[in-house]
C-alpha cells in the first residue's frame, strides 16, 4: 500500500462538460456534431504567436509556434463565418450562461458582479482564431465528498474547441468548436487517488442533475493537477472516464517517485548540467543492419549526443512499462524524429554492439554515460536531440512542471509545458455581461433538488431504506423512478428493476442500451394489473431490449410470462398434490418445500411465488387433514 | 486605487486578489492572478486593501527589429492606421489602430527576408475617419519616398475606406515603382490575424515589376494567396471576411502565393521605370456621391448645388437611372455649373443612358455617363479632374476616359 499521505499527494481536477443548449456559445449554430465526411468546405490557415495583454510571450505559446502552424478546417453547413474566424461573435448564448450558473450554485460558489470574457491563447490549431473565449463565472466554492470538503476554486464558461480529424496532425473539425462548456476547477485539496476519482464522480453528477448538460462519449473531460512533496505540478489533460482518474493519480505519483529517485541517484554520480554537443556519426552506420538508420540514411544522417552520467537511468521504468527514455522520445517526436535509441537498450532492434561502442567512443563517453542516438533529416535530429538534453537536464532537478496527456492505460505522455498566466487578455469583440441579483435568485429557484434532500424525500415519501435511496437518487434514472411511482407498486421493486436487474441482464450481454422510460412503465403497469408476475420481469426486460419496437405486454405474451388466474394456479397445484398423496401422507407438513421446488419449476415467471405457497399450503394442509 | 495597482477587494465572504485595470463602467475590473478579469460592483460590505501601488501594465520592451539586409530592394512602409497592428484599448475595451514599423517588423519577421525597409508613422486614424486632405498628404509622403530612391511602397491602411485612398493614390501619382495598399480583416492582435500574409504578399509586389498602386489583401478565406487589385478597380464586397475585397469590371492585376512568393500576373501592367514620378495631389473637395433610391427626393441634389458644390456622382438604378422627378432639379444644377456624374449602384456593368426616356432626359439636362467606373472612384476622380478643369466638355472627356485604368473600351464576358 502506498501511503499517499506520506508523499505528500495533492491532486486537483478541471471537469470540462459540454452543456446541451440550442446554439453555440458565440454564434447561432447548432451544438450538433457532424460525420467528416459532410464537411462542405475547407479552409487552411496559419497562426502566428501575439503578444498578451501584458507583452509577455507564453511558454507554452513559444514551444508550441516553434513546432507547427499550418492548419486546415473542414466546415459543415451547421457551422458559421464565426467559426471560420471571418466574423466577430455574436453576444454571449444567455441559455449557456444560466445553466453555468446553475452549476455554480449547485457547487456553492460565489458568483462574480460582472463576467469577463477573455481570449486564452491556444495556438495548436484547435480554435481558429488561436485563442479560446473563456469567462470566469464563479469561484470560492465547495463540496462535500466522502467527509471531506473540497474547495472548487473557479467555474468559467468557454468554447469547445474544434476535434481534430484523426491520423491527421492537423486538419480539425468546425462542427464541435463552440459549443459551450463549462470548467470546473478544484483546489488541490485531493488526498489519494480514490478521492480524484470520488469527487470527479461526484461533480459529474452534479452536473448530470441539472438535466441540461450533454451525455455520452467525450462530452466529459477531466484534467489532474498532480504533485508530491518535492515533486511539481503535472497537469495530465483528456481523462475521459472516471475509472482512469484513479489509475492516472497512481501512475504520476509512481512517475514522481520514479524521478525523485534518479535525481538522487545523478546527484550521488556528481551529474552536471549538460551542455548538448549533437555529433554526427553516419559513417559508423554505412552498413548498418538498423532498419530504422538504413532508410533515414538515405536522404538523412545519423546524430548522437552522450548524457554523462546517465547510464542506466535513461532505460529505467518510471511508470509501468514506460522508461526515462521513453520520456526524452516524447520531446524528440515533437521535431518529426520518429524514434530515437539509447544505448541503456543497445546493441538491439539491429544495432551492433560494435556500432554502439564505435559511437560511445566517437562521443567520448564513459562507462556511466548513456549515449542517445536518432537518424532523419539533419535540422529535425538535431532539434530533438537539443530538446533530449533539455529534457536531460530537467532530470536533475527531478519532476519538470508540465502538461501531459492521458493514454488509455492510465500512463501519460509528455503534450507540452504548463502554461501560465499570461495567456489571457480581453475578448474585445464580446461586451462584459453583469449578472443581477434578480436573475441569480430567479436560477436559485429552480435549482434541481439536492442529492441530499432528494434522498431523505425518498426515504420518508417511499419508505426506501437509506441504501436503496443513495443509490436512485445518484442514478440518472431518478425521474423514471418517481415516475413509475406514481403506479401503486413496491418501490424496492421497482429500484431494483431500475439499478440491479438491468446491470445484472447488462453483465450477460443483454442490449439494455435499448431500455427506454416507456419500456419500464409498461412492465409495471403490467405488474400493477397482476398482468405477470414479478419473477417475469428479467425476461421480460430481455425481450424489449431485443425487440425494442414491440410492447412489454407482447413479449410477455410469447414468453408464456402472463400470470395464470387464481383457478388456473390452483388447477396446477391440485394435480400435483394429488399425484403426491402418498409422499404428503408420510411427511406430513415437511413436504411443502420441495414440492414449491415442483410446481414453481411449471409455473415460474408466470405467477407470484408468494401465492403459489398459500395455496400450496392450504392444498396440502387439506390432505394431511383428511381422514384415514 | 489606480489603474495598474495590485489589490485586494474583499466583498461579502470573497476576496479577489489581481491587478486593477481600466474600468469600462462603474464597475471595477481586475485582473486575477489566473488571467481572468472580473468586474465588481462596489457596495457598502466591498474593502479594498492596495497591496502595490503603481504596478505600470506597461508593455515588455521589444526585442529590436531585424536589420535590413541592404543588398534587398528599399521598401517604405508608411502607416496610416488601421488594424495591420493594433492594440487593446483599456479604456473603452476595444481595439484600436496603434503602429509603428518597428511594431510590424518585430511581428512579422519573414519581412526582413523580402526587402530593406525603412518607414513611417504618416499619421494613425482609423480608416473611417480619413478625409481627402489626408489622401493628399499621404500622395506627398508616397512622392518623398520614391524621390528618396525608395524601390517600392507599402501602405498600411485601415480596411474600411482603404480603397478610396487608393483611388486618389491612382490619379494623384504618376509612378515608376510599385505603391502597395494593405490592411488586414482580422485585427493584428490575434494568430489569426491575416495581417501577416497579406503584409508579406504587399512586400512581394512592393519589389516586383508591377509599377502601380495596387491592393494586396486575402484571395480567399483561405492563408494562401493573395490577390493583387488595380487601385481603381477594388472594393471592399464583405464586412468581415478576409477574402472581402474584389475587382470589379476588370481582372485582378495578378495573383501572389504566399508559401513561394511566386507572382502570377493575370494580364498587362504598367512596368517598373517605365513613367517619370509626377505628383498632382490637387483635389476639388466639393464633391458628393448621393445614391438614388426608389421614391427620394430630389431636394438632396438642391440641397449640394446650393450648398456650392462642383461636382457630384449619382449612383443610379440599373443602367444609371433616377425618377423623372429628378430631372429638373438635375438640370438646374448643371445649368449652375456643378457636374453631375452618373454611376450605376449594380456596381457591375457600364452605364447607359441612350436606351430609356429616362436616360435620354438625364443626358439632355447635361448628366455625364461615368461608363463602367465605380461610384466612390468616379467621385474621387471627379474631385481630381475638377481640380484641373471646370470647362464642361474638358471635365466630360476627362471623365469618360481612363487615366488609371478605372475605365474599360471593352466589356468583357466575366
Ligand atoms: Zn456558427
Amino acid at each position: 500500500m502506498v501511503d499517499y499521505r506520506r508523499l505528500g499527494l495533492k491532486a486537483g481536477l478541471e471537469v470540462h462538460q459540454q452543456l446541451d443548449t440550442a446554439n453555440k456559445l458565440f454564434c447561432g449554430c447548432p451544438t450538433k456534431l457532424r460525420d467528416n465526411n459532410e464537411s462542405i468546405y475547407e479552409i487552411r490557415r496559419h497562426l502566428h504567436m501575439t503578444e498578451s495583454e501584458l507583452g509577455e510571450i507564453d511558454r507554452a505559446v513559444m514551444e508550441a509556434v516553434q513546432v507547427q502552424r499550418r492548419f486546415v478546417y473542414k466546415g459543415y453547413d451547421t457551422t458559421c463565418l464565426v467559426e471560420n474566424d471571418e466574423e466577430p461573435p455574436q453576444v454571449l448564448n444567455q441559455e449557456a450562461l444560466d445553466i453555468a450558473l446553475e452549476v455554480a450554485l449547485l457547487l456553492n460558489m460565489r458568483v462574480v458582479d460582472e463576467t469577463h470574457t477573455m481570449r486564452k491563447i491556444v495556438i495548436d490549431g484547435s480554435n481558429t482564431s488561436g485563442f479560446q473565449r473563456t469567462a470566469l463565472i464563479a469561484s470560492n466554492g465547495n463540496i462535500v465528498v466522502d467527509g471531506s470538503a473540497v474547495r472548487i476554486d473557479i467555474l468559467c464558461l468557454e468554447e469547445e474547441a474544434a476535434q481534430r480529424i484523426p491520423d491527421d496532425g492537423r486538419t480539425y473539425s468546425l462542427d464541435r468548436l463552440g459549443i459551450p462548456l463549462v470548467e470546473i476547477g478544484t483546489a488541490p485539496d485531493i488526498t489519494t487517488p480514490e478521492q480524484a476519482r470520488s469527487v470527479a464522480e461526484h461533480i459529474g453528477i452534479i452536473l448530470r442533475s441539472t438535466g441540461k448538460v450533454k451525455r455520452g462519449i467525450g462530452t466529459i473531460r477531466q484534467d489532474v493537477n498532480i504533485s508530491i512533496a518535492e515533486g511539481a505540478r503535472v497537469e495530465i489533460k483528456g481523462v475521459q472516464t472516471l475509472n482512469l482518474i484513479k489509475s492516472i493519480v497512481e501512475n504520476e505519483v509512481t512517475r514522481q517517485v520514479g524521478l525523485l529517485r534518479i535525481r538522487e541517484e545523478l546527484k550521488k554520480r556528481g551529474a552536471m548540467r549538460i551542455k548538448a554537443d549533437v555529433i554526427g556519426v553516419s559513417d559508423i552506420f554505412a552498413n548498418t543492419r538498423c532498419t530504422v538508420i538504413e532508410t533515414a540514411l538515405k536522404s538523412g544522417i545519423v546524430m548522437a549526443v552522450n548524457l554523462p552520467n546517465f547510464g542506466g537511468l535513461v532505460g529505467r521504468e518510471i511508470q509501468s512499462n514506460r522508461t526515462l527514455g521513453a520520456e526524452f522520445s516524447d520531446h524528440a517526436k515533437r521535431f518529426g524524429v520518429g524514434r530515437i535509441f539509447h544505448t541503456d537498450e543497445l546493441p538491439k532492434y539491429g544495432i551492433t554492439k560494435t556500432e554502439v561502442n564505435t559511437v560511445r567512443k566517437k562521443v567520448r563517453a564513459g562507462p556511466d554515460d548513456c549515449v542517445v542516438i536518432a537518424a532523419g533529416d539533419e535540422g529535425q535530429v538535431r532539434s530533438a536531440l537539443n530538446a533530449v538534453v533539455k529534457r536531460a537536464n530537467e532530470a536533475l532537478d527531478g519532476v519538470p512542471e508540465e502538461t501531459r496527456r492521458a493514454l488509455p492505460d492510465g500512463n501519460s505522455a509528455y503534450m507540452r509545458p504548463l502554461p501560465g498566466a499570461a495567456r489571457m487578455y480581453p475578448e474585445t469583440d464580446v461586451l462584459p455581461v453583469r449578472i443581477s441579483k434578480k436573475r441569480l435568485k430567479r436560477i436559485k429557484r429552480s435549482l434541481p433538488e439536492l442529492f441530499q434532500e432528494r434522498k431523505e424525500r425518498y426515504m420518508k415519501d417511499y419508505g426506501l431504506n437509506e441504501e436503496l435511496a443513495e443509490l436512485i437518487t445518484r442514478s440518472a434514472n431518478a425521474p423514471l423512478f418517481e415516475q413509475i411511482m406514481r403506479l401503486n407498486i413496491s418501490p424496492t421493486l421497482v429500484v431494483m428493476t431500475l439499478e440491479a436487474t438491468t446491470s445484472e441482464l447488462k453483465r450477460r450481454g443483454v442490449p439494455v442500451q435499448n431500455l427506454e422510460a416507456m419500456h419500464f412503465i409498461e412492465l409495471f403497469e403490467l405488474i400493477c394489473a397482476n398482468k405477470i408476475a414479478k419473477e417475469g420481469i428479467p425476461r421480460v426486460l430481455e425481450g424489449l431490449a431485443n425487440n425494442p419496437d414491440k410492447t412489454a405486454e407482447e413479449i410477455a405474451s410469447e414468453a408464456g410470462l402472463q400470470t395464470l388466474d387464481r383457478v388456473a394456479i390452483e388447477s396446477v397445484i391440485e394435480r400435483i398434490v394429488q399425484s403426491k398423496r402418498a409422499f404428503i401422507k408420510e411427511k406430513g407438513y415437511g413436504v411443502i418445500g420441495p414440492l414449491m421446488g415442483v410446481v414453481m419449476l411449471e409455473l415460474r415467471g408466470k405467477v407470484d411465488g408468494k401465492l403459489v405457497s398459500t395455496i400450496l399450503k392450504e392444498k396440502v394442509s387439506d390432505i394431511i387433514k383428511e381422514r384415514g | 486605487m489606480k489603474v495598474g495597482d495590485r489589490v485586494r477587494i474583499k466583498k461579502g465572504d470573497v476576496t479577489y486578489t489581481g491587478l486593477v485595470m481600466p474600468s469600462t463602467g462603474e464597475y471595477i475590473v481586475l485582473k486575477l492572478d489566473n488571467g481572468y478579469n472580473v468586474g465588481i460592483k462596489k457596495d457598502a460590505s466591498t474593502k479594498i486593501t492596495v497591496l502595490k501601488k503603481g504596478a505600470k501594465i506597461a508593455r515588455r520592451k521589444k526585442t529590436p527589429a531585424p536589420l535590413g539586409n541592404r543588398a534587398l530592394p528599399k521598401v517604405s512602409i508608411l502607416s496610416t492606421g488601421g488594424t495591420i497592428a493594433s492594440k487593446v484599448d483599456y479604456r473603452t475595451g476595444a481595439v484600436s489602430s496603434q503602429f509603428s514599423v518597428g511594431d510590424i517588423l518585430s511581428a512579422i519577421p519573414e519581412l526582413a527576408e523580402i526587402a530593406n525597409f525603412n518607414g513611417r508613422v504618416i499619421y494613425g486614424i482609423l480608416s473611417e475617419n480619413m478625409r481627402a486632405e489626408y489622401w493628399q498628404e499621404l500622395a506627398r509622403a508616397v512622392a518623398d519616398d520614391i524621390k528618396k530612391g525608395a524601390d517600392g511602397v507599402i501602405i498600411t491602411h485601415g480596411t474600411d475606406t482603404m480603397t478610396y485612398t487608393a483611388a486618389a493614390l491612382s490619379f494623384m501619382l504618376k509612378t515608376p515603382v510599385p505603391i502597395v495598399l494593405v490592411g488586414s480583416q482580422r485585427s493584428a492582435d490575434r494568430p489569426s490575424s491575416d495581417n501577416v500574409v497579406n503584409a508579406v504578399c504587399a512586400a512581394r509586389v512592393a519589389t516586383s515589376d508591377i509599377a502601380e498602386v495596387t491592393v494586396v489583401m486575402h484571395a480567399t478565406s483561405s492563408d494562401d494567396q493573395c490577390l493583387i487589385h488595380r487601385g481603381t478597380r477594388v472594393r471592399k464586397m464583405h464586412t468581415s471576411k478576409r477574402d472581402a475585397f474584389q475587382s470589379i469590371n476588370d481582372k485582378p492585376v495578378g495573383l501572389v502565393d504566399y508559401k513561394d512568393k511566386t507572382i502570377y500576373p493575370f494580364g498587362e501592367y504598367r512596368k517598373r521605370n517605365v513613367q517619370e514620378l509626377v505628383l498632382k495631389e490637387g483635389l476639388e473637395t466639393k464633391c458628393a456621391l448621393v445614391k438614388f433610391f426608389p421614391g427620394a427626393s430630389p431636394m438632396i441634389i438642391d440641397h449640394y448645388a446650393d450648398a456650392g458644390y462642383k461636382g457630384l456622382v449619382i449612383e443610379g438604378t440599373g443602367l444609371g437611372h433616377v425618377s423623372t422627378e429628378w430631372i429638373p432639379s438635375i438640370k438646374r444644377a448643371v445649368d449652375n455649373g456643378m457636374h453631375v456624374i452618373m454611376t450605376s449602384q449594380c456596381l457591375s456593368g457600364r452605364v447607359c443612358d441612350r436606351v430609356y426616356d429616362t436616360g435620354r432626359d438625364l443626358l439632355k439636362a447635361g448628366v455625364i455617363e461615368g461608363e463602367d467606373m465605380l461610384p466612390e472612384v468616379a467621385l474621387v476622380k471627379l474631385m481630381w479632374v475638377l481640380d484641373r478643369t471646370d470647362g464642361q466638355e474638358e471635365v466630360r472627356q476627362l471623365m469618360q476616359t481612363s487615366l488609371a485604368g478605372e475605365i474599360s473600351e471593352r466589356s468583357t464576358y466575366g
